[in-house]
């Protein structure tokens, strides 16, 4: 029995979610091998075999598996799939994406957005924007899992030993092909890994105020997240939306800004350490949540914070 | 062109559901049912693809119970041509394999060069279907659109990933599914609802298609998530940095 995990990488470093996903491997009760499917991805792979607990990494590296799209690397995963007891992915957009089309291929389920392992064959996950738990068993052969970073920790980067076995990469399916990428550069930590995140709402008011929250963001060394009617609203780009259908997030301090509350905002931030909600309106559904809430006008409130800190 | 987009009733997005008592499931006895959100974008995708004349039909086709027939109704009253209600009875739980597998049948018979679904239902939050049909169809994939452009045999469709978008040519047929941006859909009309009463819908089994729609997950219990309690409201700023500070001690 040995559970694997397939890599979130982008060649050279294996990206944060890939750490969660071992955890939760590990957690499935047998050795955890990981799978680094790219192109020139020798440093991912070595970055891979340096997390602590991986026992193996499977690396399958060619040309056509360089932007790791879904049908390439599901293909990939499906090779090496044989004797595998658990495949797991993080719940992001790379897993998302890439995850069920192997479960398919395998003809077994997946479990999406696990919150827990019970047993090797048992898993909590959040249905209904998370207003409902489901424990869910899978009699299937092989378990198909993808993770929610937030509920576990992050396996040690470093520490790790593992033998790094080559694999032949499979066939180029040919069907779809890579134009382009458009990713925001930014000096901000990542969103979904971040310890404190700056969130603003539709209270804002326009994109132009949206960036009053930048210099609460720098000086808490903050990421920036935005409900999706600030989204919606062209307030703020889309990967920064935190919900229900966008990114869920779990830092140690969520600062929400203008966001009154909807359950599907909720469901992406409520497992966060700390909530302060700053809201002019003081029946808003965040404080329900909040540990902290302060009933005002942001556009005082916020500028006066930044000047506290 | 044919495009075929699948449509799922659930639960309204504004319905706050209840777990029952007895850890079975969640309570969806007389609470208000509707098309799934990003289903409702995949419809209206297909309509400006036919409006803009690469599409000439719209078959709309969902899987569950009777009561999906008004849900497929209101696909033909935004504009699809016709309807396909694969019925499954209520004590059934549909999972998605076994969706993407009436689906890929379905597909089998009605030859469409485009599916497109919603990326998740907002009920079971699963993210499924689209790419289990992409794999099981063989066709490729662009998950979570917010753009999408077909010309000469290919799609090229723009997708939400992390950090920003990505995009991706598709050799047609292909599977793509939506997220939040790719449109707003329109209004259902009063005529419009009139007319789809009269547009056709065709009812299939899973048996007619050859499916075994078994459940493959056993769903054990259902209960409420560990509850957030309010805290406190503090009066001002300078109140709100001293808590976090010294009491939460988070900065």
């Amino acid at each position: 029995m040995a559970a694997l995990v397939i890599a979130e990488h982008d060649n050279t470093a294996v990206r944060g979610g890939t750490l969660n996903a071992v955890t939760a491997a590990a957690k499935c009760g047998g050795e955890v091998h990981v799978l680094v499917a790219g192109a020139g991805c020798g440093a991912a792979a070595q970055a891979a075999a340096a997390i602590a607990g991986v026992s193996k990494v499977l690396v399958a590296d060619a040309p056509h598996l360089a932007e790791q799209l879904a049908e390439a690397v599901a293909g990939q995963v499906v090779a090496v799939a044989g004797g595998y007891s658990h495949v797991l992915a993080p719940a992001t957009a790379f897993g998302k994406n890439v995850t069920p089309r192997v479960a398919a291929l395998l003809d077994v389920a997946q479990v999406s957005d696990i919150v827990s392992v019970d047993a090797p064959d048992t898993f909590q996950r959040p249905i209904y924007a998370g207003n409902a738990i489901a424990t869910v068993q899978s009699a299937d052969a092989v378990k198909v899992l993808t993770v929610r970073t937030t509920a576990f920790d992050p396996a040690p980067a470093s520490g790790g030993s593992a033998a790094v076995e080559p694999v032949a990469a499979v066939a180029d399916p040919g069907t779809a092909s890579f134009v382009g990428r458009e990713v925001a550069r930014s000096e901000r930590p990542e969103l979904a890994g971040a310890k404190i995140v700056v969130s603003g709402g539709r209270g804002m008011g326009s994109a132009e105020n949206f960036k009053l929250l930048e210099p609460l963001a720098d000086k808490l060394g903050a990421a920036m997240g935005a409900s999706r009617a600030a989204v919606d609203a062209g307030y703020a780009p889309n990967d920064w939306q935190v919900g229900q259908t966008g990114k869920i997030v779990a830092p140690q301090l969520y600062v929400a800004i203008g966001i009154s509350g909807a359950i599907q905002h909720l469901a992406g931030m409520k497992d966060s350490k700390v909530i302060v909600a700053i809201n002019k309106d003081a029946e808003a559904p965040i404080f329900g949540v909040a540990d902290y809430g302060l009933v005002g006008d942001l556009f005082q409130a916020v500028p006066e914070m930044v000047g506290k800190l | 062109m044919k495009i075929l987009v699948p449509v799922k009733r659930v639960v309204d997005y504004n319905v706050k559901v209840r777990v029952r008592s007895d850890g079975t499931g969640v309570d969806i006895a007389n609470v208000k049912m509707s098309m799934n959100p990003f289903d409702e974008i995949a419809v209206e995708e297909a309509m400006r693809l036919k409006e803009k004349g690469v599409a000439t039909e719209v078959v709309a086709v969902s899987c569950g119970v009777t009561a999906c027939q008004e849900t497929l109704r209101t696909a033909m009253a935004i504009g699809a041509d016709r309807a396909i209600l694969v019925e499954v009875p209520a004590e059934v739980e549909l999972q998605p394999l076994a969706v993407a597998k009436l689906l890929k049948a379905l597909v089998d018979k009605e030859q469409p060069q485009l599916v497109i679904l919603g990326k998740q239902a907002i009920d079971d939050d699963a993210n499924q279907t689209g790419q289990m049909l992409a794999a099981l169809t063989g066709r490729p994939q662009a998950t979570f659109a917010s753009k999408v452009e077909v010309a000469d045999g290919r799609a090229t469709v723009t997708r939400e990933v992390d950090g920003g978008l990505e995009t991706l040519s598709l050799a047609l047929p292909a599977i793509v599914t939506t997220d939040l941006r790719l449109n707003e859909p329109r209004y259902v009309t009063l005529p419009n609802i009139m007319k789809a009463k009269k547009k056709p819908m065709e009812t299939l089994k899973p048996a007619d298609l050859g499916v075994d729609v078994a459940p493959r997950l056993k769903t054990l219990k259902v209960v409420e998530p560990a509850s957030r309690k309010a805290g406190i409201k503090v009066p001002d700023v300078a109140a709100l940095v001293d808590k976090l500070k010294n009491e939460s001690k988070v900065i």
